[in-house]
């Protein structure tokens, strides 16, 4: 109980941690991006760190200290429940997600994974299509017209999207043949080209990353999928009448989506916590040399690596929201259900005719 | 899963299956009808089936009842004004309920408890599940995905239809 309860709060705070980093981009890459300055004002005795402080400090503690206006007319306990039930399941999901390979203390060998589930990618899939009651239901207790248009949108398309999503997925378990996301992560550890190329999953199902990737990103509901919020529409969409606490929760289950989002691609394509050339014992370098190292150490130099992983797709993920401008609904559809379906259902079928014609003729 | 924890569980399910049922804002009923099946979804998991209950959670209660919300804010239905039903089809669903009750308790007590038996290894995982899918139950199996490939066709085509 207790290893479970330690490695549970060790992935919440990594994700957390992570998310915070993801606020930061957002505040201060769009700035680049768009050659402004951005977060300057908040600052502790005179140290800014870049628009850290603003970011990590000054927000919340602003949005907890708002006054939470709950409209007339409104369902109090919907109104309530909706923020909750958008940001409890995308954090629960982050439980199969592993960080690290094994970690041997004192004789115990720890599996760095909160919860070992033979299904693990249908738990994903199953809590994925869970949080969008958070946006639907908020969107319909606001009693506010662009509230419930903003929910209505947002349950069409994360709908529509989960089903490119999950046959993006089919592929990627006919490749590594388990549900579990340890056992994937393991299943990445092989070499090409003469043990000089780590034989990732992006490797082996580019197509699928990329349907992923982008019904992900769509899914999490950022530019340019951003039709639920569509503040030049919709006000803000389904969080309009969401003030103080409520809208920091509605806010940051968006940004823990985005680290989810991050969290399985990395997991997925890019060899989850795999260090190239590091096996469990320490480094074997393909020209043959080999440096020995403790247990601790390589577990901590892969969470090190899932971190970075994790920090770089969230990164690329917000370049990507204020990169491109945002899409038509009917445009939306269509890329959904005209685009990413039929690439990723000819993509199972390829994927699967080459592994039976690989495995030769059935014994 | 162990007898008080099933109890409790049992009180909540029932309890929340019955709200689906009472309750007048039909968003609410919808609510709770999602929590009724995640509730169900943990039975599954008690009785080893995860991946049972998994699609359970995926299928119905992330994708079904998603589209009764939708259609439930589509009509704007409010909160209903219950009108009183008459008496007669008060007394008639009354006694088709109780009807029900006494053919499911006579059929649990002629049924015989099956002898206690420890299941094999590897039991209501996916590759012993899917093993069984596709040997065994193979034509089941096939004529339901054919049934519902009609059943989207149709629903294409009363889309299409042109007025």
């Amino acid at each position: 109980m207790a290893e479970v309860a330690i490695k549970s709060l060790f992935i919440v705070l990594l994700v957390l941690q992570v998310m915070g980093l993801g606020v930061f981009f957002e505040r201060k890459v769009s700035a680049l991006i768009q050659d402004r300055i951005g977060a300057n004002r908040a600052a502790i005795m005179g140290f800014a760190g870049l628009g850290l402080v603003n970011t990590l400090v000054a927000d919340p503690v602003k949005f907890l200290l708002k006054e939470d206006v709950v409209p007339a007319g409104t369902d109090h306990l919907l109104h309530f429940l909706a923020p909750v039930l958008s940001l409890v399941p995308v954090l629960v999901t982050f439980a199969v997600v592993p960080f690290g390979d094994v970690l041997q203390v004192g004789g115990h060998t720890i599996n760095l994974q909160a919860a070992e589930l033979n299904v693990g990618i249908l738990y994903v899939l199953a809590m994925v299509s869970l949080a969008v009651y958070g946006v639907v239901l908020g969107g319909w207790a606001s009693n506010n017209r662009w509230s419930l248009l903003g929910g209505i949108r947002g349950s069409a398309q994360m709908i529509s999207y989960e089903i490119a999503m999950g046959l993006a997925l089919v592929s990627v378990v006919l490749t590594y043949d388990t549900l579990d996301l340890q056992q994937m992560a393991r299943a990445q550890g092989g070499y090409l080209l003469h043990g000089w190329l780590p034989a990732w999953g992006i490797l082996y199902q580019p197509v699928a990353f990329l349907v992923f990737m982008t019904a992900g990103v769509a899914e999490s509901k950022r530019i340019p999928f951003d039709l639920p919020e569509g503040e030049s529409e919709l006000v803000s969409g389904y969080f309009t009448e969401y003030s103080g606490p409520k809208h920091l929760i509605f806010m940051m289950s968006d940004f823990v989506e985005v680290v989810l989002v991050a969290a399985l691609v990395t997991t997925l394509f890019f060899g989850g916590w795999q260090v190239p050339y590091l096996l469990r014992d320490g480094l074997h370098f393909p020209w043959g040399a080999a440096v020995a190292l403790p247990s601790w150490a390589v577990a901590l130099l892969q969470v090190t690596a899932f971190a970075l992983k994790l920090v770089f797709f969230t990164w690329l993920q917000i370049v990507i929201r204020w990169t491109l401008p945002r899409f038509r609904y009917d445009q939306l559809m269509r890329l959904g259900w005209q685009g990413l379906l039929p690439v990723a259902l000819a993509n199972v079928v390829v994927s699967a005719l080459v592994i039976v014609l690989a495995a030769g003729p059935a014994a | 899963m162990s007898p008080p924890v099933f109890l409790l569980l049992a009180a909540v399910t029932v309890a929340s299956a019955l709200t689906v049922v009472v309750h007048k804002n039909p968003v609410h009923s919808a609510c709770a009808l999602v929590s009724t099946l995640c509730l169900l979804a943990v039975f599954f998991l008690g009785l080893d089936a995860q991946l049972v209950a998994f699609l359970q959670v995926i299928v119905y209660a992330g994708a079904i009842v998603v589209l009764f919300l939708f259609v439930i804010m589509l009509l704007n239905l409010r909160v209903e004004a219950r009108a009183m039903a008459g008496t007669l089809l008060v007394g008639t669903a009354a006694a088709g309920g109780v009807a029900l009750a006494v053919l499911v308790v006579t059929a649990l007590r002629r049924a015989a408890a099956p002898a206690a038996t420890i299941p094999p290894a590897g039991f209501g995982e996916t590759a012993a599940l899917a093993r069984q899918l596709f040997t065994v139950y193979l034509l089941p199996f096939e004529l339901t995905s054919i049934l519902l490939l009609v059943a989207i066709v149709g629903a294409v085509a009363l889309a299409k239809k042109q007025p």
